[in-house]
C-alpha cells in the first residue's frame, strides 16, 4: 500500500455478464459474487463482515441498528399489500433480525412523470399505516421525479435506525451446532402473490403475501429470555437461501425436514404447475429463528401465543461440520442438498 | 395436496425400494427418457435406495437441452432487432449460444419476454400489430401440440406479425438412435409420462419387438418412478420385454387424439439436428408449407447462421446416457450454472443442473441416522 488511493480501488467483477442482468439483484448466487467481488472489497464496513440485513453500531455506548432497503415491486398493488406496507415492512425487519427494535424510518421517493396522484396518495396512505402498525415513525425523506419512461411508476427507498435494548449479541457468528432452527410461518405466499398478480395467472383460490412486520414477534422472544442466537428474515432466495448463507458464516451443517416446514395447498400447486421451489420462494413476514436446541419448546410456544407466529414450527437443527451444507430430509424420506439458487426461478418449458 | 402427497409417501417408498431389492439378482441398466424424471431421482435420491446392480442413466429428454446452439444464435439475432419482441419459455433465457444468452441480450436492450403459453405470444402480436413477434418453439411431443395451436390460431386471425423460431423434437427416434448406437447399455426404458399423455404410447411398440427391450411408460414423483423401475426390473429379471404403462392415472394407449391431429395439420416430420448429438432422420417437426409464413427463420432470413458448440461440452455423451455429468471434467469447474458450457446445466430439466445443484457435495452426504 503507498496510499489511501491504493485502497480504494475496485476490482471489477469478473463474471459471465457484462452488463448487469436481473440476476444479480435475485438473492442468488450471481448477487453473492457481486456482493463479494465488487461491494464488499471497494466499502468493507459493519455489514460486509457480518452479512447481516443490518449493521449494528455503537453510539455512545448504546447499540443501534441501521438499515436501508429499495422497493421496486411491479404490480404497486397485490394481494395482500402493496409497495407502500412492503417498503416499511422491509425495512423494519431487516432492523428485527438484528433483535432491535424499530424506532425511525426514512422514506425516499422516485417518481416517474405522470404517476398518477390518486396511485401515490394511496401509496402513501398504505404506508403510513403499515408505520403506525410497526410503531415506527418516518421522520425524514425525499422526492425525485424522473422523465417519463425513466422509471417504473414509482420506486421507495426507505432506511431504518432501531436500538437494542438488550445486551445479545445475534447473527450467524454466534451459531452453535445443535441450535434449532424455528420457521416462523407458513412459506412462499409473497413471492407466488406477486408472482400470479404479475403474470395474470389465475389460480382457483386468492394467494396473498405474508408481508407483515416481524419486530413485535422477534422482540417475544427475546423479552422471555429466549438466548436467541441469529435471526433472518426468508425474502429474496428464501429459507434456502439464507440457510446457505447462515451456514457459510457460521461454518455448520444444516439439516432441514422438509414434511415439517408449512407451505399452503394453493401455494403448493401454484409452484408444482411453474416448477419452482417453495424454499426458494420469497416471503415479507417470515423469519427464522436459531436458539439452543433444548431451549427450541419454550421458543416455539412464545412464537406461536403471536398471530403472526401461529404457524411457527421446528424446521431443522444445525450440525457439527466445516462443509456449510444443507441438507433436507424429503417428504419421500430421502435426503437432498439444498444448494443456493444461482438466479431467479424462471418458469420452466413443460 | 391429492394427486401429489400420495406419490410422495415415505412409506410407499420404501416398500417399493424393497420389493426392487427382492426382485433383482443381476445388474441392470435402465435409462428415464425425461430430464423431469431425471430430476426427480436426483431431488430425491431415487437412486440412493435402488440395489447396487440398478444403474440409471439418464436421457436425451430435455427440450431445452437438445435444441441446437445455432437455434440460441438465430434467437439472439432476433431480440438483437429494434422491430422484434421475442417470447420464450422462461428456462430458454439462460441457455448460452455461441456468444452469451437471452438474459444477457435482453440486459444489452433486446425485447425478450417470459410467456407461460405460446397463446400469451399470439395475445401480444394482435395487441401490437406494429411488432413482429416470435415465438421460441421448442420442444418435446408435450409442448408440440400449444405451439401448434398458436400458428393454427395466428393463421386463422391472419396475423402477419407472429411467427416462431421452432425445434421440435421427437422422443422415438431418439430412442431408436440410443438403441442402435454401437456399444448400447440400455437394456430398459423408463419412456417420459406426459409425452405419451399427448402420444399415447403405440407408437413405441415397434421398438419393444425391434430391439426387444422393456419400455414402462412412467410418470414424475418418487413412488412414479420406482414403480416404474420396478416394473422394468421384473421385465429383465423375468426375460420379457413389453409395453407397461405404470402411468395409467394420465396415458392410455392412442394419447390425446385431438393434440395429434393439430399436429399433423399444422407440422411434418423431418430431420433434426440435436445439441451435442447432431442430426437424426425424422426426429423432429418442422413447419408444413402452407404454414411457412410463419416461420420465423424464413422471414427474418435467420437461415444463414451456424454456431459452434463448445468443445468441452460433453453434453451429447451426457443426453445419450453414456456419461454421468461429474464424469465431465469441467463439471462445477469451468462449467456452473453462471458460466455454462452446455444447457444441461442451465436447463430445469437438464441432467447437469440436477448434479449440480443437488450433488455438489457428493462426499458428504447425510448419514441416515441424523434427524431434523
Amino acid at each position: 500500500m503507498t496510499g489511501p488511493e491504493a485502497e480504494v480501488s475496485c476490482p471489477a467483477p469478473k463474471g459471465r455478464y457484462e452488463n448487469v442482468v436481473l440476476a444479480h439483484g435475485g438473492g442468488g448466487a450471481l448477487m453473492q459474487q457481486l456482493l463479494e467481488r465488487l461491494f464488499f472489497p471497494a466499502f468493507g464496513g459493519v455489514g460486509a463482515k457480518d452479512r447481516q440485513d443490518a449493521a449494528v453500531l455503537d453510539v455512545g455506548g448504546q447499540r443501534i441498528a441501521f438499515t436501508t432497503d429499495s422497493f421496486v415491486v411491479k404490480p404497486h398493488r397485490f394481494p395482500g399489500g402493496d409497495i407502500g406496507s412492503l417498503a416499511v415492512h422491509g425495512t423494519v425487519n431487516d432492523l428485527a433480525m438484528t433483535g432491535a427494535r424499530p424506532l425511525w424510518l426514512s422514506a425516499a421517493f422516485i417518481l416517474e412523470e405522470g404517476f398518477p396522484m390518486a396511485e401515490l396518495e394511496a401509496v402513501t396512505a398504505s404506508m403510513a399505516r403499515a408505520a403506525h402498525e410497526a410503531r415506527v415513525t418516518v421522520v425524514t425523506g425525499d422526492t425525485k421525479v424522473v422523465d417519463r419512461g425513466k422509471g417504473d411508476g414509482i420506486f421507495i427507498n426507505t432506511a431504518g435506525v432501531g436500538v437494542l435494548e438488550h445486551a445479545a449479541v445475534t447473527g450467524p457468528g454466534a451459531v452453535r451446532p445443535g441450535d434449532a432452527i424455528l420457521v416462523s410461518g407458513d412459506l412462499a405466499r409473497h413471492g407466488m402473490a406477486i408472482m400470479a398478480s404479475r403474470e395474470g395467472l389465475e389460480f382457483e383460490s386468492l394467494i396473498e403475501s405474508d408481508s407483515a412486520p416481524l419486530a413485535d414477534l422477534a422482540l417475544s422472544l427475546f423479552e422471555a429470555g429466549i438466548e436467541v442466537h441469529c435471526l433472518r428474515d426468508l425474502t429474496r432466495g428464501g429459507l434456502a437461501s439464507a440457510m446457505n448463507e447462515i451456514a457459510g458464516a457460521a461454518g455448520c451443517g444444516i439439516v432441514l425436514d422438509e414434511a415439517a416446514i408449512p407451505v399452503r395447498e394453493d401455494v403448493r400447486g401454484a409452484c408444482e404447475i411453474l416448477g419452482f421451489d417453495p424454499m426458494y420462494v420469497a416471503n415479507e413476514g417470515r423469519f427464522a429463528a436459531f436458539v439452543p436446541g433444548p431451549s427450541a419448546g419454550a421458543a416455539l410456544e412464545v412464537l406461536r401465543a403471536h398471530p403472526l407466529g401461529e404457524q411457527a414450527v421446528k424446521a431443522g437443527v444445525t450440525t457439527e461440520g466445516g462443509s456449510a451444507r444443507v441438507a433436507v430430509e424429503t417428504v419421500a424420506g430421502t435426503w437432498r442438498i439444498l444448494g443456493m439458487l444461482s438466479g431467479e426461478q424462471l418458469p420452466r418449458i413443460c | 395436496m391429492r394427486f401429489l402427497d400420495e406419490y410422495r409417501d415415505k412409506a410407499g417408498c420404501r416398500r417399493l425400494a424393497a420389493a426392487i431389492r427382492q426382485t433383482v439378482t443381476r445388474p441392470h441398466t435402465i435409462m428415464e427418457i425425461c430430464g423431469g424424471q431425471t430430476h426427480t431421482i436426483v431431488k430425491y435420491g431415487i437412486d440412493d435406495v435402488l440395489p447396487p446392480e440398478i444403474t440409471l442413466v439418464h436421457g436425451p429428454g430435455c427440450p431445452v437441452c437438445v435444441t441446437p446452439v445455432e437455434l440460441i444464435d438465430k434467437a439472439l439475432a432476433l431480440a438483437a432487432r429494434q422491430d422484434v419482441t421475442l417470447t420464450s419459455f422462461g428456462d430458454m433465457l439462460r441457455v448460452p449460444g455461441s456468444q452469451g444468452d437471452l438474459l444477457s441480450a435482453k440486459a444489452a436492450g433486446g425485447d425478450v419476454r417470459i410467456v407461460y403459453s405460446p397463446l400469451d405470444a399470439v395475445k401480444l402480436a394482435r395487441r401490437d400489430p406494429g411488432r413482429q413477434v416470435v415465438f421460441f418453439a421448442v420442444g418435446f411431443e408435450t409442448t408440440a401440440p400449444a405451439n401448434a395451436m398458436a400458428v393454427y390460431q395466428a393463421h386463422q386471425l391472419g396475423l402477419k406479425n407472429f411467427s416462431i423460431l421452432s425445434s421440435h423434437v421427437l422422443v422415438p427416434p431418439a430412442m431408436e438412435a440410443i438403441l442402435s448406437a454401437p456399444g448400447n447399455r440400455v437394456q430398459g426404458f423408463l419412456a417420459a409420462g406426459h409425452v405419451c399423455t399427448v402420444m399415447g404410447y403405440w407408437e413405441y411398440e415397434p421398438l419393444v419387438t425391434k430391439y426387444r427391450v422393456p419400455i414402462v411408460v412412467t410418470g414424475f414423483e418418487p413412488l412414479d418412478i420406482l414403480h416404474g423401475v420396478y416394473m422394468c426390473v421384473r421385465q429383465l429379471e423375468e426375460g420379457r420385454a413389453e409395453l407397461e404403462n405404470q402411468y395409467s392415472r394420465s396415458v392410455n394407449r392412442e394419447g390425446n387424439v385431438q393434440a395429434q391431429r393439430l399436429l399433423r395439420t399444422v407440422f411434418e416430420v423431418g430431420p433434426r439436428n440435436w445439441r451435442g448429438i447432431g442430426a437424426i432422420p425424422a426426429s423432429g417437426l418442422g413447419l408444413r408449407p402452407e404454414f411457412a409464413a410463419f416461420d420465423a427463420e424464413k422471414r427474418f432470413d435467420l437461415e444463414g447462421i451456424v454456431g459452434g458448440e463448445s468443445e468441452r461440452c460433453i453434453s451429447g455423451l451426457v443426453l445419450q446416457g453414456v456419461k454421468k455429468p461429474h464424469e465431465c471434467p469441467a463439471f462445477g469447474v469451468e462449467c456452473t450454472p453462471e458460466q455454462p458450457l452446455g444447457a444441461p446445466m442451465v436447463s430445469s430439466e437438464g441432467a447437469c443442473a440436477a448434479y449440480y445443484q443437488y450433488r455438489r457435495h457428493e462426499a458428504a452426504r447425510q448419514p441416515a441416522g441424523e434427524q431434523a
